[in-house]
């Protein structure tokens, strides 16, 4: 396939532990044919700093914990063609979103992690992004166009669902989408 | 069943014979069509609270929970259709975001009824909110724990402590979406006078609320048990 008809492809990793991108790795060989079809214009994986804008398909990683992660999604969203999310954390909040038991406070939620719970130096960070009230999956925030659930989801998921899409078909999710 | 005569209905389009009392699950069940189902339990009384068994009878706008409704004569009854589907999909949505369930962090992971259902149906989002309010877990027993976290209130737990272990240590407390699993009135575990430590309830639970402690949950699960143990004293 000519360099032309390639997509832009982009990836983005929020509250989530990165197992999602390792999972999107593990789709081994397979990723040599994904490969020909996209430019891969955004990602953890490269080092572009800014979001490009006419990105065509995004797979977003993560639940939304911060203020920076809240603006890095609206941006992509607005660039964004079709934004798939991937994983529990951006589907449902998963593990991240554990904080929202908390009193639903983030003063809470940082002094239990780094006073309470603290062995030593208790210490709250003041150089890190302002936590939301709540963590949020994507769709509470933007329009999300595809889901990919799992915890991680399984290469085979992320592959089938990739290629349904830049096919230009729907997915069909019956039978295939596990949570955990 | 204890009805005294025969009845003939369609399900699915199948000619089923049953008997007049029996319920439109059972009846179904006994023709080899599976009704998806999260509180009903073979041997245990019907209870007809999780509405995933709902089907369509013809001449009604309803729908109907089959573990409670009973066969008539003539019922042309469906048990799989796209509207169907679609209030299914949608209960389980709601039973997942009524409590923080996290399969990834949850004992019953790759072994949950509720789990399974929602990959059946497709349920790869929530559309609405989640509920994020924490209920107590109770750590006092020896070796059995309960995580109303993660409780569905499918009552599967406190009917086989009733109605098979004879017990009753096991009830409801509060109503709606507020409601809760206790042991006694409400009593730690650890220290029930009436809980045999039997570990039925644990055994019949589809999610992960009751479990036993340092147990592959896979081992504790068993879904026959209820209907096993009637077996057996009606020898």
């Amino acid at each position: 396939m000519s360099r032309e008809k390639r997509i832009n492809f982009a990836t983005v990793w929020l509250s989530g532990c990165s197992g999602c991108h390792m999972s999107f790795l593990d789709q081994d060989e397979l990723l040599i044919d994904l490969s020909q079809k996209i430019n891969l214009v955004y990602s953890p994986l490269t080092d572009v700093k800014v979001f490009p804008d006419d990105v065509d398909v995004t797979i977003v990683e993560g639940a939304i914990g911060n203020v920076e992660q809240m603006e890095l999604l609206k941006k992509v969203r607005e660039r964004t063609k079709i934004l798939i999310a991937i994983g529990d954390c951006a589907i449902t909040g998963n593990v991240p979103a554990m904080r929202n038991i908390i009193n639903n406070s983030p003063e809470e939620v940082l002094k239990r992690a780094y006073v309470e719970t603290a062995d030593k130096n208790p210490i709250i960070p003041t150089e890190v992004p302002k936590l939301l009230r709540r963590v949020l999956p994507l769709n509470e925030v933007i329009k999300v166009d595809y889901y990919i659930p799992g915890c991680p989801p399984p290469a085979s998921l992320i592959n089938y669902v990739l290629t349904e899409v830049l096919a230009g078909r729907t997915p069909v999710m019956e039978g295939k989408a596990k949570y955990g | 069943m204890s009805g005294t005569g025969v009845v003939k209905l369609k399900i699915d389009g199948v000619e089923v014979t049953a008997n007049e009392g029996e319920t439109i699950l059972s009846a179904a069940k006994r023709a080899g069509i599976k009704i998806p189902a999260l509180c009903y339990l073979d041997g245990l009384s019907s209870y007809g609270g999780c509405r995933l068994c709902i089907v369509e009878v013809k001449g009604s706008p309803r729908l109907f929970p089959a573990c409670t409704t009973p066969v008539s004569n003539g019922m042309e009854v469906t048990t799989d259709s796209p509207k169907l589907r679609k209030y299914r999909k949608m209960t389980i949505e709601l039973l997942l975001s009524e409590k923080p369930h996290i399969c990834a962090i949850c004992i019953a992971n790759g072994n949950c009824e509720l789990q399974d259902l929602a990959r059946e149906f497709g349920v790869d989002h929530l559309r609405v909110e989640r509920e994020w309010k924490s209920q107590k877990i109770d750590l006092s027993h020896s070796f059995l724990v309960l995580d109303n976290n993660r409780c569905i209130l499918c009552t599967r737990c406190l009917r086989v402590c009733d109605e098979i272990e004879g017990v009753h240590a096991l009830d409801i407390k509060m109503r709606g979406k507020d409601s809760q699993i206790i042991i006694d009135i409400d009593d730690d575990w650890g220290s029930s006078i009436s809980c045999t430590s039997c570990r039925k309830c644990a055994r019949v639970c589809p999610v992960g609320a009751i479990y036993v402690r340092d147990e592959p949950i896979s081992r504790t699960k068993n879904k026959d048990i209820a209907q096993f143990i009637l077996l057996r004293r009606r020898r």
